[in-house]
């Protein structure tokens, strides 16, 4: 089973390197997105620090919606998709790894991204911490859920919008809950709570998430 | 029908694409060193059979079993004696054909040599080039080598022969013949039946 789960990360990384750009263009997306919030809204500093941490979470959110198409378009077009499913590979291992692989190439570097984005918006050094905690538990959820509606969509001719419409609801208690935590850290408040919840998220969406994929490929190839 | 059926057994099977019914009421049986051979004009529903006895989709009437099982029930070493080749090679483009061969022999767990086998195929020269550089013939070409490196006992091989040159087509039609020598079996659609002559085949026209 590990065998099968390291195959699978290590091809889609391997793949990921080779095809960089679709993944740095949601990064570089979130970037300017957000920096346009400084330029388009009076840079004040009370403002910024305001609206700062709300522009952060939504514009991680809309940007890892770039990178999702892809997730499962690419083996779903070459024939890849139904090789594996036909191998005796167990298909939620497969599904499992490549969600993993998902978030090492768009999880990972939002975690790292956002929190230096966030000095722009004067974000207390303080709250930089629990941000990228936050993210940590999050991002995960996120790659879940993005693969839920990649999965879902992976048989229509264009999925791009639909996957946003299907997603991005189920985004919210996410984005309350990462939002509460770094507002709570930039006012020196205890975050233990909305942490533990982001936590709950995520092991209810990587314990089950995957299921429903897998269920989904399925479907999506017949 | 017998319950002790070893091999492939398509029981008055129904087979429709997007609501329309294509094949109503096909039986047959296949057994170890027969090959069946789909023919039928474009549109009969070649394809759409081949991927119900893979279990890739469900049949519309009937049923598919592989040695006495519902192949979409299939536990997962028996689902390794099934290799079904569509239209689609099932190989990533950026990847290089070395590194394609090797991901469906570990996702196959098999122990194959590849360097050999991309030898046999007239690819050892190209092996570690990215596939999108290569042409579509020798595409086809790296992904009927993965039929190789599984230990499938029955090959669904859709239209083997597209883009094949000479060379290619009696290979692939000698490897036929090899693999229903040994005891496997094969379902093969194709537009070229007289080039894959297989001894004792059984004949499906749609």
């Amino acid at each position: 089973m590990l065998d099968v789960f390291l195959t699978i990360l290590n091809r889609d990384l391997k793949l990921a390197y080779r095809r960089w750009s679709e993944f740095a263009n949601p990064l570089l997306f979130f970037v300017i997105v957000t920096s346009l919030f400084p330029l388009a809204l009076s840079p004040g500093q009370a403002l910024l620090q305001t609206i700062g941490t709300g522009v952060l979470w939504v514009g991680a959110l809309l940007s890892s919606l770039l990178a999702l198409e892809g997730l499962f378009r690419g083996d779903f077009d070459d024939g890849s998709m139904e090789q594996i499913l036909l191998s005796p590979a167990p298909f939620g291992i497969v599904v499992i790894a490549k969600i993993a692989a998902h978030w090492v190439v768009s999880g990972i570097p939002l975690i790292v991204l956002v929190p230096v984005v966030a000095l722009s918006f004067q974000l207390p050094t303080e709250a930089l911490a629990t941000l990228a905690a936050a993210l940590l538990l999050a991002t995960p959820t996120l790659s879940v859920l993005s693969a839920i509606g990649a999965a879902l969509t992976v048989s229509l001719k264009s999925g791009g919008s639909i996957i946003g419409l299907l997603v991005l609801p189920l985004c919210s208690p996410m984005l309350i809950f990462g939002t509460r935590a770094t507002d709570l850290a930039a006012n020196g408040e205890p975050v233990a709570a909305p942490l533990y919840l982001l936590a709950a998220l995520a092991v209810f969406a990587v314990s089950l998430g995957p299921l429903a994929v897998a269920a989904a490929l399925r479907v999506g190839l017949e | 029908m017998s319950d002790e059926h070893a091999g492939l057994v398509a029981d008055r099977l129904g087979v429709s694409r997007g609501g329309r019914l294509l094949i109503d009421g096909l039986s047959f049986e296949l057994e170890a060193g027969q090959a069946a051979l789909i023919t039928g004009p474009n549109g009969s529903g070649k394809t759409s059979l081949l991927r119900v006895l893979a279990g890739l989709a469900p049949p519309a009437a009937g049923s598919v079993t592989w040695a006495a099982t519902e192949v979409r029930r299939l536990a997962p070493e028996s689902r390794a004696e099934i290799a079904y080749r569509g239209h689609l090679n099932g190989l990533k483009k950026d990847l290089t054909v070395r590194e394609n061969l090797e991901f469906h022999r570990s996702l196959n767990c098999s122990e194959a040599p590849i360097e050999e086998l991309a030898g046999t195929l007239g690819l050892a020269a190209v092996a570690g080039q990215r596939l999108r550089y290569l042409s579509a013939g020798q595409r086809r070409r790296a992904g009927l080598a993965t039929l190789k490196l599984g230990a499938a006992r029955l090959w669904l091989l859709d239209e083997p022969l597209t883009n094949l040159d000479i060379a290619g087509r009696r290979l692939v039609a000698q490897w036929i013949d090899e693999h229903l020598d040994t005891g496997g079996m094969a379902a093969i659609a194709s537009h070229q039946p007289d080039q894959l002559a297989g001894g004792g085949s059984l004949s499906i026209e749609l």
